[in-house]
């Protein structure tokens, strides 16, 4: 399977607000020296000056309504090396599947304690935690009838833009996923299927939380060309 | 291990946008600082008004008062603005030199993954020697990625994401 089967294509019909966006032209493959250069010295991202923010299940001083989860997981490049001190910031919908953004136009309630966005990063094995509520699913109105499946949004700094990436997590089970655009957008039904994280009893807290487990790998960054796996 | 998947940005991403990190000499960085506003369309011509646009830079090298990253978000107009110091010239291969240059990376709903480009500035002479620049055959193409004076200290580019005057968008 093709390194390319695990990504989406930009032009994805299915989904309609590609039509207009995804460029026609051939991309210009930019040279790893090149790039490599253009990011060595850039921007290195840490807790002093993006502060965690870990817990989104509780804001303006009471708890979410909704399912409270635990989303842990490992960060590792392609070759299982865990990524250290990484960066993810995340958002989500709340319970009902609305967001706390203006444009969104959902009828369904707003949570004054759940406002969705959260930032933590990796430890030096790679791994990270937070606990939010299970988001709910929403309308979209792509085509008729158009629901998307419950879903988190992360995104995850690496070294230099080469493995930049912005994702969602699904959720296990989820009958919406069959009928998505954006997640069935990945050809590949393995590469697709590792978008879904897994329940695990073992990081679910008695009393008080569901465990869900996901795991990112992001590509070798084309700013350490020298290093051979 | 192949990567995970990207998947778009989508509509709501403005939850992680903190408008303040458009300012990359919000720390007191020190050099020629400058504004840099883009502006993104799409096939129709239609302004792209929900993007993120995330730019990186290495010079100056990042430290304290300079964070070398800045995140914007597009208006109703598909309009952003950066404030940041020019950046300098950058080693290629040998001998050879990158003219100073932004990286940036175009994220939005109806993109399923980034686009990337570079932002380059016109009155740079190094761009007759850049390597990038001078992988580009067409000269059309080759001022997609050129920003030109818009002020004394302001600087314009507009960002075509698809048809006849659609940006250079990078592999990485």
């Amino acid at each position: 399977m093709s390194a390319d089967m695990s990504q989406p294509p930009y032009d994805a019909p299915a989904y309609a607000s590609t039509a207009r966006r995804a460029p026609r032209q051939t991309l210009l493959a930019l040279p790893a020296a090149l790039a490599a250069a253009s990011e060595a010295l850039g921007p290195r991202f840490a807790p002093a000056g993006y502060p965690p923010l870990a817990d989104l299940s509780r804001h303006a001083g009471g708890a979410a309504l909704g399912e409270r989860i635990i989303v842990a997981g490992r960060l590792t490049d392609e070759a299982g090396r865990p990524l250290r001190g990484a960066m993810i910031e995340i958002w989500q919908a709340n319970a009902a599947g609305r967001y706390d953004h203006p444009q969104d136009a959902h009828d369904a309630p707003l949570d004054p304690h759940f406002h969705g966005e959260g930032r933590v990063f990796t430890d030096d094995d790679g791994a990270y935690r937070f606990v939010s509520i299970k988001p709910g699913a929403y309308p979209w109105r792509n085509h008729p009838n158009a629901w998307r499946p419950n879903h988190i949004h992360l995104s995850l700094f690496g070294a230099g833009f080469a493995q930049r990436l912005i994702t969602q997590m699904y959720f296990p089970g989820d009958p919406l996923l069959a009928l998505d655009p954006i997640y069935l957008a990945i050809a590949d039904p393995a590469a697709r299927a590792r978008l879904v994280a897994r329940f695990d009893l073992a990081l679910t807290e008695p009393e008080w939380a569901l465990g869900y487990r996901f795991d990112i790998v992001l590509r070798g960054a084309a700013a350490t060309p020298m290093e051979t796996p | 291990m192949l990567a995970t998947g990207s998947q778009t940005i989508g509509p709501y991403w403005h939850l992680i946008l903190h408008p303040e990190w458009a300012d990359l000499t919000r720390f007191g960085a020190v050099g020629e600082r400058i504004g840099l506003t883009i502006g993104l369309r799409d096939g129709d011509g239609a302004p792209v008004g929900d993007a993120a646009v995330e730019l990186w830079q290495a010079t100056p090298p990042a430290d304290a008062r300079f964070p070398g990253f800045g995140r914007a978000s597009a208006d109703a107009e598909g309009r952003c603005r950066f404030t940041t110091i020019k950046p300098g010239p950058l080693p290629a291969a040998g001998n050879a030199w990158q003219a100073p240059h932004c990286a940036l990376a175009i994220f939005a709903r109806g993109l399923l993954k980034p686009l990337f480009t570079r932002v380059y500035f016109a009155d740079e002479a190094l761009n007759a020697e850049d390597p990038l620049l001078g992988a580009i055959a067409d000269p059309a193409r080759r001022a997609s990625l050129i920003a030109k004076a818009a002020g004394p200290t302001d600087w314009a580019i507009d960002i075509v994401l698809q048809g006849a005057n659609e940006t250079v968008f990078l592999e990485l």
